[in-house]
């Protein structure tokens, strides 16, 4: 369980995380999506008491981080910038983390078996690859056998069966009643795991809810029109929240209006249609849809 | 998958300070740059001293009488451990400023989110290391040396006055000397920065002082960090430097300094 209230945190006078207020519950996969430079990564450092917020506080399981007295155990955390000396091998780097909760090298030992390193786990850990990097982060997650899972972008640089491998990971540890939290940029990555959203924009919260209320409630309705009458058509489909794009001489995508709309007011204008076709959102879509002018740098 | 992550696979253990040095231990001799530079810093106090001996051995029948008189055989035989401070101090540099570096800090202090035992674990054990090498180091030196300036019945013997503590007073220094460089490493948090900085201070800033007026000089200069520390190394009295316990006392003053204003920006910087 991570419950944060009021979470602000300002580097000089840029703002990167901006009166943030969730929970993160346990049980379930909750992903936490937000475009690139949104503040997830500086949420999570504050999570784990690596920043300290400028105002309002976050808590784990009850408590703040730093004040568990074996935190390793509270949280697990894979972070996005490495946290590995280059110069050390995956097992030492493991068992200098264990040695500090008292966790026997056994344990060690079965995790670079149970993420695939035993072939490199005594090789430096600079030698890695970014995917080797991002399984020797998830064993160093996993070490403390923690109530709460905390990883950041953790499908980056993985191959396909190791992105596979994660989905079946973070969907047995929330079946195991842990709470698992997941940030990625990747829409369509956290459509495949994730149970609850909680979508951040230029660190402001912009959405916390269900996966499947999500695309029911963020997403405008998306119609697909094939009319040879283009210019009447347009003309007629103008108003406040709709937006008419030509995707290709004929065809034309209605945002913000439904299919019956769409049709009935093609007939109130006698515009002939040959198709007429609604379209189902992906959660991508709704995504863009929600960070549009959440930006920073919007691509035009 | 569910078995590795069943709660029973972990033992619930709090984090105490001897963990911590166990696993700062683990850090130490785990990567590369430890063993390189505390080789170099042994090889050194050894060597030197050797090297040293035989050159004035070798030459003694040139030497005039004058030369002769003021010849102090202790100055041969801690030559080495003047040398290897650099590789210590670099290695104490290090020791922090790869953490942060790399990355590993963030591990570190996951791992350890109150911080401030891994500032102590991290002093603790390198001084112990510093220490545990050092000490035999210098002691073979100061044998080596002496034995070799022995044909010309200019040797030390371990038992003459302030002999022993000038030996292994050598070894002490070395050790202040590593957390003086490790708390300087936690402060700058960059190797390359931290490296000048203990450069500055040890080597660069004692000549500089010549350029104050010579009274001024003579007053500061016996309170330098390095110049209050080597305090401990002389056999002669020296009315230029302070006696040895204090200059040691001094030394060891400015790298607590160190070390608490390291402890004090840990707890409070962002990482």
């Amino acid at each position: 369980m991570i419950e944060a209230r009021d979470l602000t945190k300002d580097y000089g006078d840029k703002r990167a995380v901006d009166g943030l207020s969730f929970d993160v519950r346990p049980g379930i996969v909750t992903g936490f999506l937000g475009p690139n430079g949104s503040g997830k990564s500086t949420t999570m450092r504050l999570i784990l008491g690596l920043d300290r917020p400028t105002k309002g506080h976050v808590t784990v399981n009850g408590k703040p981080y730093r004040e568990h007295p074996a935190p390793l155990h509270e949280v697990g955390a894979l972070l996005e910038a490495r946290s590995v000396h280059t110069g050390r091998s995956a097992r030492n780097h493991l068992l200098a983390l264990a040695q500090t909760h008292g966790i026997p090298k056994k344990r060690v030992d079965e995790l670079i078996d149970h993420v695939g390193l035993h072939e490199v786990a005594r090789k430096r850990a600079g030698k890695f690859s970014l995917g080797m990097g991002q399984r020797l982060g998830i064993a160093t997650a996993l070490l403390g056998d923690p109530h709460t899972v905390m990883l950041d972008e953790p499908v980056n640089g993985l191959d396909p069966e190791g992105i596979q491998w994660i989905r079946t990971l973070l969907k047995g540890l929330a079946a195991e009643g842990r709470t698992v939290f997941v940030s990625s940029h990747l829409m369509s990555e956290m459509a495949l795991t994730a149970d609850h959203l909680i979508v951040i924009g230029r660190g402001r919260l912009i959405a916390d809810a269900s996966v499947t209320d999500f695309l029911a409630g963020a997403s405008k309705p998306l119609v697909h029109v094939r009319s040879p009458q283009g210019e009447a058509l347009r003309e007629a489909l103008q108003g406040p929240d709709v937006t008419v794009t030509v995707v290709e001489p004929g065809l034309f995508e209605v945002l913000g209006l439904t299919a019956a709309q769409v049709g009935e007011a093609a007939a109130a204008h006698g515009i002939v249609l040959h198709e007429l076709s609604p379209h189902q959102a992906s959660l991508e879509e709704a995504f863009m849809d929600l960070t549009r002018g959440e930006l920073e740098f919007a691509a035009t | 998958m569910s078995a590795i992550a069943a709660p029973a696979a972990a033992g619930r253990e709090r984090v105490t300070q001897l963990r911590v040095i166990v696993s700062e231990w683990t850090k130490l001799r785990s990567v590369r740059s430890t063993s390189w530079s505390l080789f170099a810093a042994t090889v050194l106090t050894i060597g030197f001293p050797i090297l040293a001996s035989a050159v004035i051995s070798a030459h003694w029948g040139q030497r005039s009488p004058g030369d002769r008189a003021h010849f102090n055989p202790i100055d041969p035989a801690l030559v080495g451990s003047q040398i290897a401070q650099l590789a210590i101090g670099v290695l104490g540099v290090l020791v922090m400023s790869a953490e942060y570096s790399t990355g590993m800090i963030r591990a570190s202090f996951t791992a350890v989110p109150k911080r401030l035992p891994v500032l102590w674990a991290k002093a603790i054990v390198f001084a112990a290391v510093t220490f545990a090498l050092m000490l035999p180091a210098v002691l073979i030196a100061f044998f080596a040396s002496q034995s070799i300036l022995s044909r010309h019945h200019v040797n030390l013997h371990f038992s003459d006055p302030h002999v022993a503590r000038a030996v292994i007073g050598a070894a002490l220094y070395l050790t202040v000397i590593a957390i003086f460089a490790l708390g300087l490493g936690a402060i700058v948090r960059n190797t390359a920065g931290g490296i000048a900085a203990f450069a500055a201070i040890l080597f660069v800033i004692p000549p500089l002082m010549n350029v104050l007026p010579t009274s001024w000089n003579n007053a500061a200069s016996p309170y330098l960090p390095g110049n209050a520390g080597r305090a401990l190394l002389a056999v002669r009295p020296d009315s230029s430097s302070l006696a040895p316990w204090t200059g040691f006392g001094v030394f060891c003053a400015y790298a607590a300094g160190a070390l608490v204003v390291a402890a004090i920006l840990l707890v409070r910087r962002d990482t």
